[in-house]
């Protein structure tokens, strides 16, 4: 009883913390809908700051001081972020903000590794709250005791803001519709600012208040953005009171199964988060989230043509040129570019799932993950050749997306993606904690291709006949009938299913086909190392591939893989220097800044203005009214 | 004769609101009917109840003698019931006639088919619809740029393409300019006359209801008050008592004038 009360109370004080940066990225999605992934940058920042500051200031005062100091100080930084990067992509398409946030995220990893080096800080303990307090036998540390005694106070003065002042009020009426709010004369920049400080003043507080647990390193931006995430989703995006039930849920949930259940902490969470989803497709006290709502849907999609006789002779002309590689570059660029194909049709299977589907994915690594694991574990166990496992593993990619996509779709919009991140993280956890068989963090190694394709430059080819095979047949898939209903689906649902369209279906069929893909990549990169690891599976990976389609350009058909080129291209040549996230991530924010339609749909564009392409007649102002059918 | 579509004892509550409360009615083939009433009077619960979109809280939907409550709308779709939306509803990522092809995949069930190019399949169909409408001209147009007008005749052209034997269409002249409502209506008329195809519409625009209307029901807070031929209707008191009040406040006005 006594341990079990202690235990308790360890989830309740860690509960804070993950509340405070929850709560924080809630209001900033419910205001402004940005998926804030910089959000753990934040809360890394605040611990970091405020351990420079407890260094400085003396005594208890000094500790408190460090902490609201800190929060004070990244809520700027954040406000920061927000004036001078994203206000100047608020009219980018659905969702296109995240990139610029995951800039962020490089940035403020390098940044933190310059100013506070490798080494992980141990934070210092709370002045007069160093000991433990013995509660029915079982020691619990005081400044845990302290921890819950603060959160309901934040908890409070942020239900105080929101409910009961005029800020509050334009906050909640922001959340609901802020294109009316915007339309009532409040200032919608201000708000926006405003609301950016109080998030990440709030995830600098959390990270500054955790420094005596849990210290400072440079990995818990990505530690806590996952669970952040979880909170978030099953507390409903946008709902505060939601964030503090999720957040002491899966604190509790958490030391319980570290207690009783250790090899299931990484599993739990996300068991517990696919549960509620099902149950309560919006969480626990979300709303509904209506089409198109999340940000601006900017303009429609422009009709696809298929490619005309001087194109296709340039694609075949440039083809034979990359096909001859081998006899004109050097063994060093053959190898890179093999990666950089491969990565390129990973990028391009999510691209076409985005793209064509309008279903955003954040766990696409899943099925490249997958792909790897079934090829690696068929060579392992079975003995298996490499062609055979190169065609099994983009059917076992397939079946897994078969699966999630069943669960997943019965969500939309963020809850769709945060249910994918889910299932991602579900199979990652899996690959990583069941050692026997996955090897866990040691990986599979020693899978290396048949005999005839061992040869880099005979690899190459294959990599290059199927990589671009692949993206051929996608290509090919968006312009023909099962390509037109997906985007159907997309443009109009209910005016497809008043048309005879499976909607839900056919987006489950494209979900499976993009997963396929996303295998046979995989497959290809597991021959290509000769070993694979999980975290070809983990987040960062699903990442890198939705910001290169969204850099590449959304609403483009060759978007996805020339975004994964560049991007891959990009990061080869940089990651020779030692701050190269810092300029990667500054890269990322200047393309995001300048081509908000991606790079191919900012070539487009300019190719129209200066007269080489046929621009498409002026898109009346605004798109296609939603597909909402008010019930008289 | 059977008629095409029943609705029997049609209700449906939201929480103690009965948006619409037990209304009965029948359409005949080849009949022009229009369902009016006051905004709030439960025109487009009725309608979405029709179509599968709502299910009643009560009631059954007889289409052509076989029970249709509670099937979703692509099932009653495929039964040879098209219709049109209040909010024009289209594909803003397509040209004018891929929409109309995207109808026509559907009819043909080739919507999970990898081949050929689907802007190949079906297009001097969809150009013989769009013909129909009169957008034959517009066939290769990014449908986001179209005029409101022309939004509302490229949907008829997509709602044609199963050769229905029903047509749904809600307000289908909302949001025009009075002479585009009238072409628009003749354009309907049109098409029930040439195709035998039946049609109910809702309406807030009296001349167009009284031109073309074979039969009028009026609908008034969920209850169906008046159901009969144009004249009558016209005559019928407690339609005028809906629409143009009891006229105390009006002559009230007046006397003070």
């Amino acid at each position: 009883m006594g341990l079990f009360l202690a235990q308790l109370l360890t989830g309740l004080a860690n509960a804070g913390a993950l509340f405070m940066v929850a709560s924080g990225l809630s209001l900033i999605f419910g205001v402004t809908r940005i998926v804030n992934f910089a959000h753990g940058s934040f809360y890394m920042l605040g611990a970091y700051v405020g351990y420079s500051l407890m260094q400085v200031l003396p005594g208890a005062v000094g500790f408190w001081g460090a902490i609201v100091l800190a929060g004070l100080i990244v809520g700027i930084i954040g406000a920061l972020v927000e004036v001078l990067v994203l206000r100047q992509v608020y009219s980018a398409p659905e969702l296109f903000q995240l990139v610029a946030t995951f800039g962020v995220i490089l940035v403020v990893q390098d940044l933190a590794l310059m100013i506070w080096g490798p080494t992980d800080l141990l934070g210092p303990r709370a002045p007069g709250l160093e000991g433990i307090v013995r509660i029915m036998g079982e020691p619990v540390p005081q400044y845990d005791l302290a921890l819950i005694a603060i959160t309901p106070f934040v908890a409070i003065a942020l239900w105080y803001l929101i409910t009961r002042t005029r800020v509050g009020i334009l906050v909640r009426a922001a959340t609901q519709d802020r294109e009316m709010v915007g339309a009532l004369g409040v200032n919608q920049s201000l708000l926006f600012t405003g609301t950016f400080f109080l998030g990440c003043a709030l995830a600098g507080l959390g990270g500054a208040l955790q420094l005596p647990k849990g210290g400072a390193d440079l990995l818990m931006d990505f530690t806590i953005l996952a669970q952040v995430f979880v909170v978030v989703v099953i507390g409903g995006m946008g709902s505060l009171p939601g964030a503090l039930l999720a957040a002491v849920l899966i604190s509790v949930l958490n030391v319980f199964g570290v207690a009783y259940l250790p090899q299931s902490t990484l599993v739990l969470m996300y068991v517990v988060m696919v549960a509620v989803l099902m149950w309560r497709p919006f969480g626990l006290l979300g709303r509904e989230e209506v089409a198109g709502e999340l940000g601006q849907v900017g303009e429609p999609d422009r009709p696809v043509r298929p490619a005309g006789t001087a194109v296709r002779v340039l694609v075949a002309a440039l083809l034979a040129v990359l096909a001859a590689l081998p006899f004109w570059g050097g063994s060093f660029a053959v190898v890179l570019v093999t990666d950089i194909l491969i990565f390129c049709l990973f990028a391009a299977s999510l691209h076409f799932l985005l793209g064509q589907g309008g279903l955003v994915s954040f766990g696409h690594a899943a099925f490249f993950g997958g792909g790897a694991y079934v090829a690696a574990l068929l060579v392992k166990y079975a003995g298996t050749p490499m062609e055979l496992a190169l065609i099994l593993a983009p059917l076992g990619a397939g079946l897994v997306a078969i699966a999630i996509g069943w669960v997943a779709l019965r969500a939309t919009g963020v809850y769709f993606a945060m249910l994918t991140l889910a299932f991602a993280q579900l199979l990652w956890s899996l690959v990583f904690q069941w050692g026997d068989v996955t090897g866990g963090d040691d990986g599979l190694v020693g899978i290396w291709p048949a005999r005839w394709a061992s040869d880099n430059d005979v690899y190459f080819w294959l990599a290059l006949v199927l990589s671009v095979g692949g993206i051929l047949v996608l290509r090919h898939v968006a312009h023909a009938p099962f390509g037109y209903a997906l985007r159907a689906a997309r443009d109009n649902a209910p005016r497809a299913e008043a048309m005879g369209l499976d909607t839900k279906r056919i987006q489950h069929a494209a979900f499976a086909f993009a997963g396929m893909m996303a295998g046979v990549a995989g497959g290809l990169f597991v021959f290509s190392k000769g070993s694979v690891f999980p975290n070809e599976m983990e987040i960062a990976r699903s990442f890198d591939a939705l910001i290169v389609v969204f850099l590449g350009g959304v609403k483009t058909l060759s978007g996805g893989w020339v975004g994964g080129a560049t991007f891959k291209g990009v990061e080869d040549l940089l990651v020779r220097f030692e701050y190269w996230r810092l300029a990667l991530g500054l890269l990322i924010i200047v393309v995001v800044i300048v081509a908000p339609d991606g790079i191919v749909g900012g070539l487009r564009k300019l190719g129209e203005r200066l007269g080489l392409l046929r621009p498409d007649e002026a898109p009346r102002g605004t798109a296609a009214p939603a597909a909402r059918e008010p019930a008289e | 004769m059977t008629p095409i579509l029943e609705a029997r004892h049609l209700s449906r509550h939201f929480g103690a609101l009965r948006a619409v409360d037990d209304v009965s009615f029948s359409l005949a083939p080849g009949e022009l009917l229009a369902l009016i009433g006051p905004n709030g009077a439960g025109k487009s619960t009725c309608f979405n109840m029709l179509m599968g979109q709502l299910r009643p809280t009560a009631g059954t939907v007889i289409l052509d003698g076989t029970d249709i409550t509670g099937k979703k709308p692509r099932h009653i779709w495929r039964m040879g019931v098209g219709r049109t939306f209040q909010i024009t509803a289209t594909y803003a990522s397509m040209t004018v006639a891929e929409n109309v092809q995207v109808a026509l995949l559907s009819h043909h069930r080739r919507t999970f088919a990898f081949l050929p190019y689907a802007t190949r399949l079906y297009r001097d169909e969809a150009r013989a619809l769009l013909d129909t409408v009169g957008m034959a001209d517009q066939a290769d147009r990014h449908a986001a740029i179209l005029a409101y007008g022309d939004l509302k005749r490229l949907e008829i052209a997509m709602a044609l393409a199963h050769a229905p034997k029903l047509l749904l269409m809600d307000e289908p002249t909302a949001g025009m300019a009075p002479r585009e409502r009238v072409a628009l209506m003749q354009l309907v008329a049109d098409i029930v006359a040439e195709r035998g195809v039946s049609v109910l519409f809702t309406e807030h625009d009296m001349d167009v209801v009284f031109a073309h209307a074979h039969r009028i029901m009026v609908l008034n807070r969920g209850q169906l008050i008046a159901n009969g031929a144009v004249e009558a209707i016209r005559a019928d008191p407690k339609v005028q008592e809906v629409y143009l009040g009891g006229g105390t406040l009006f002559s009230a006005e007046r006397a003070h004038a």
